[in-house]
């Protein structure tokens, strides 16, 4: 049942995904983005992870894309600029990206295919709760909690120091 | 394990069905008179002044960092809030501790200027 | 609503921590109401990197484990916060003369090297692959805005942005590897991991082997290890020098001190999976750094693909696994940092307002007009290159015999041939200084701050070489 639920919204997302790479114009890409970001939300959901896919929602859905929407507006993209331009293809490079690319995963499925899978473990009741997933962060995880309080600091600094406008020194 | 969802999907496939509904209802009964001025972007009424496709501050671009920063911020007060009864005084003293590094963080964006429009 | 119990905190173990992050905010705070002169901020700043190198030693009976062994106060972790705060000590004295000089005039630059360290220290601390991630994340954001902080210098801003959108890029490949060990042992503790490897419970070996490959591109990116060392170069051109010496060695320790943690405390056992692989990609940065170095005309450069080969070396202490490749690490880490303190102290001196000199040709004749400059460059270069009775010989010499203790004779041997092959290079810097006729005038200004820098570079390198005996041993018990 879930996985009839599962195999449309996946295979959703990987054609979203593929629009993002091949859309034409930079906001049709940003389109997709959201899109395959919503259906990974509900991939999440499937897989009991809400407060996850809240997190998708609001994070990745919501505040990262309009920040890159804002990076597009910023560009400032008129007429034919709208469209991505691609670089003349190196015919050379692309066969040798796509030799690499074929190797690799044929290598993964070797080592992947021959190995054994457990089956998975059935999980409790309250997995990816957000009650379990803030149990879980605010005692065992209490360091890595303040530690990232700390690294939005240092971000925030960075934001200022290379974004702001006008610094008088 | 599906049928918590079931609210979820309803609300989903109701919600789809109004919007297209509405798009599909009003190009069936609308009336179809086209003019030049219909066709205008709508700007209060007037002709547009200056094209919309215009290079947006690099100032929105600080707001909209600091925005992602605070918006994760505020993701962790979700499960804070929700425990906050159950974690007692530890919560309350860790949940502080987030506070205060970020605020020390808000405190120098703003004294900086970087809230700043000018 | 049965209460949650809380977790026990040890706050005297992250001691080191807490100092550097009170004193990193109160920098920060400070600047806001310093105008022109830096002089009060800079002094907070070397306090609390003092404080925090006393704090270091707040615990006995080591190792600790505390956080529910996702934080850790061992020997290793100790030495390496000495490593850490040294070095964001050389780098903000520094900086003093050359920011004035090249008017970066931002206070912020003191507060995120002490962020970064803050970083690095909590790097080099954690047990738990979230913490390590995070610890990497703290030390590359700082990085990346100190690599663009002059933002009127379009190097500058090509340094940033390259480093960050690279370095995004290889956080990704760090974090997905790191998702893949999870999965496949059900825990984020490098110790869970170690027990679960030990007792062959992992749930499945091809997750864990994939892990594996994608953790070792991760660190591999951070520590600039070949083939993902292309953003070196140009990153390390493009920043401020005082920040370039202060990237190759601090972040780099860390990283390495990470590195350590994950492949030869965690998963020792695993060894024959991931030792080839990092065989490979020591022996590559070695040859591709030193054959890149010999090609540069920028000292910078120079200096930068030099640092890719000395990756290669220090991977063979991870490579190597044993105790004396831990001890052998952190002592080459400290020299490392004494001579690439000292030889960008001269870059810096050498350099002026309009022209900071980095032209391997801007340095011909400098024997004749400052002997004393030309031969202290000389010496870090040598002691670089790993000249014996330097410091860059012993550290060497501790890194190559932890190997062979281990059985990596063709290794070993690789390694010296590229040693030998390294003095081509630092040669040829010393022979413009000694053997070419002046080309300019040197306009050379002896910043005390600078000077102060060089000399203490220069004990260090000179010390460590001729009486290495009290730090190994330290290094050692």
């Amino acid at each position: 049942m879930e996985l009839l639920i599962f195999y449309p919204i996946g295979t959703l997302c990987v054609f979203l995904a593929l629009g993002v790479v091949l859309n034409k114009s930079p906001i049709g890409s940003a389109m997709c983005l959201i899109g395959m970001m919503l259906g990974l939300a509900a991939v999440f959901a499937i897989q009991h992870a809400h407060f996850i896919a809240i997190l998708q929602v609001i994070i990745y859905a919501g505040a990262i894309m309009v920040l890159f929407m804002f990076v597009i507006m910023l560009l400032n993209l008129k007429g034919d600029d709208t469209v991505w331009k691609t670089r003349e293809g190196n015919t050379l490079l692309t066969g040798l990206g796509a030799v690499l690319v074929v190797g690799i995963l044929y290598k993964m499925t070797e080592i992947t295919g021959g190995g054994e899978f457990d089956s998975p473990t059935p999980i409790q009741e309250t997995f990816g709760t957000t009650v379990k997933v803030g149990t879980t962060l605010f005692t065992d995880f209490v360091l890595p909690f303040e530690v990232a309080s700390i690294l939005l600091l240092a971000a925030m600094i960075g934001a200022v120091v290379l974004a702001k406008s006008k610094m008088d020194d | 394990m599906l049928e918590q969802y079931i609210g979820a999907g309803i609300m989903l496939l109701v919600a789809t069905a109004i919007a297209c509904g509405m798009v599909l209802l009003t190009s069936i009964l609308g009336p179809k008179h086209q003019f030049p001025d219909k066709m205008e972007p709508f700007e209060c009424g007037e002709s547009q002044l200056v094209s919309p496709r215009q290079r947006f501050s690099v100032k929105f671009y600080l707001v909209a960092v600091l925005f992602v920063l605070f918006d994760i911020e505020a993701v962790f007060f979700f499960p804070w809030a929700i425990l906050f009864q159950r974690l007692g005084v530890f919560g309350l003293v860790e949940m502080f501790l987030f506070i205060l590094i970020l605020g020390v963080g808000l405190a120098y964006v703003w004294i900086r200027g970087g809230l700043d429009w000018e | 609503m049965e209460h949650i119990p809380s977790p026990t905190v040890d706050l005297v173990s992250l001691a080191p921590v807490l100092v550097l992050s009170v004193f990193a905010m109160m920098v920060l705070l400070v600047d806001l109401y310093v105008k022109r002169d830096k002089t009060l901020v800079i002094f907070i700043s070397l306090v609390g990197l003092l404080m925090t190198a006393i704090s270091a030693f707040a615990k006995f009976d080591l190792p600790v484990h505390s956080f529910n062994d996702s934080y850790v106060v061992d020997e290793l972790s100790v030495f390496f916060i000495m490593i850490f705060t040294l070095s964001s000590a050389l780098a903000i004295l520094l900086s003093i003369d050359y920011n004035k000089r090249e008017g970066i005039r931002m206070g912020e630059y003191y507060s995120l090297i002490l962020l970064c360290t803050v970083g690095m220290i909590l790097l080099a601390s954690s047990t738990d692959m979230i913490m390590i991630f995070l610890g990497i994340e703290i030390v590359s954001i700082c990085l990346y805005v100190l690599a663009g902080i002059r933002r009127s210098d379009p190097k500058s801003n090509e340094a940033a942005l390259k480093y960050f959108l690279l370095g995004a890029f290889a956080t990704g490949f760090l974090l997905y590897g790191m998702t893949l060990v999870y999965g496949a042992t059900g825990t984020t503790k490098l110790g869970l991991i170690a027990e679960l490897i030990r007792e062959e419970q992992i749930a499945s070996k091809p997750l864990m082997l994939m892990g594996i490959v994608l953790l070792i591109i991760g660190f591999g990116f951070k520590v600039a290890s070949v083939p993902f060392h292309m953003w070196a170069p140009d990153v390390y051109h493009g920043a401020p020098t005082p920040v370039t010496a202060f990237m190759a060695v601090g972040p780099k320790a860390a990283a390495f001190a990470a590195f350590f943690r994950v492949f030869a405390e965690a998963m020792p056992v695993l060894s024959p999976s991931w030792e080839s692989l990092l065989c490979i990609v020591a022996v590559l940065s070695m040859f591709i750094g030193n054959v890149g170095a010999i090609m540069q005309t920028n000292i910078k450069r120079l200096l930068a693909y030099s640092s890719v080969s000395h990756v290669g070396y220090i991977l063979i202490a991870v490579i190597a696994k044993n105790s004396l490749g831990s001890s052998s690490l952190v002592f080459y880490m400290l020299a490392y940092a004494f001579m690439i303190f000292g030889a960008f102290g001269i870059v810096i001196l050498i350099g002026r307002k309009e022209n900071e000199m980095l032209e391997i040709a801007d340095y011909s004749g400098l024997a004749y007009k400052h002997p004393l400059m030309a031969i202290s460059m000389s010496v870090f270069l040598l002691s670089l290159g790993g000249m014996p009775p330097l410091a860059g010989f012993v550290a060497k010499f501790y890194i190559f015999s932890a190997a062979i203790k281990e059985g990596f004779v063709t290794l070993v041997v690789l390694a010296v041939l590229n040693s030998v092959i390294s003095f081509y290079y630092y040669l040829k810097v010393i022979v413009y200084m000694y053997m070419k006729e002046p080309e300019g005038e040197f306009q050379i200004s002896l910043a005390p701050m600078t000077v102060f820098v060089v000399v203490i570079a220069m004990v260090g390198t000179a010390g460590l070489g001729i009486f290495p005996d009290p730090i190994l041993y330290f290094t050692q018990h």
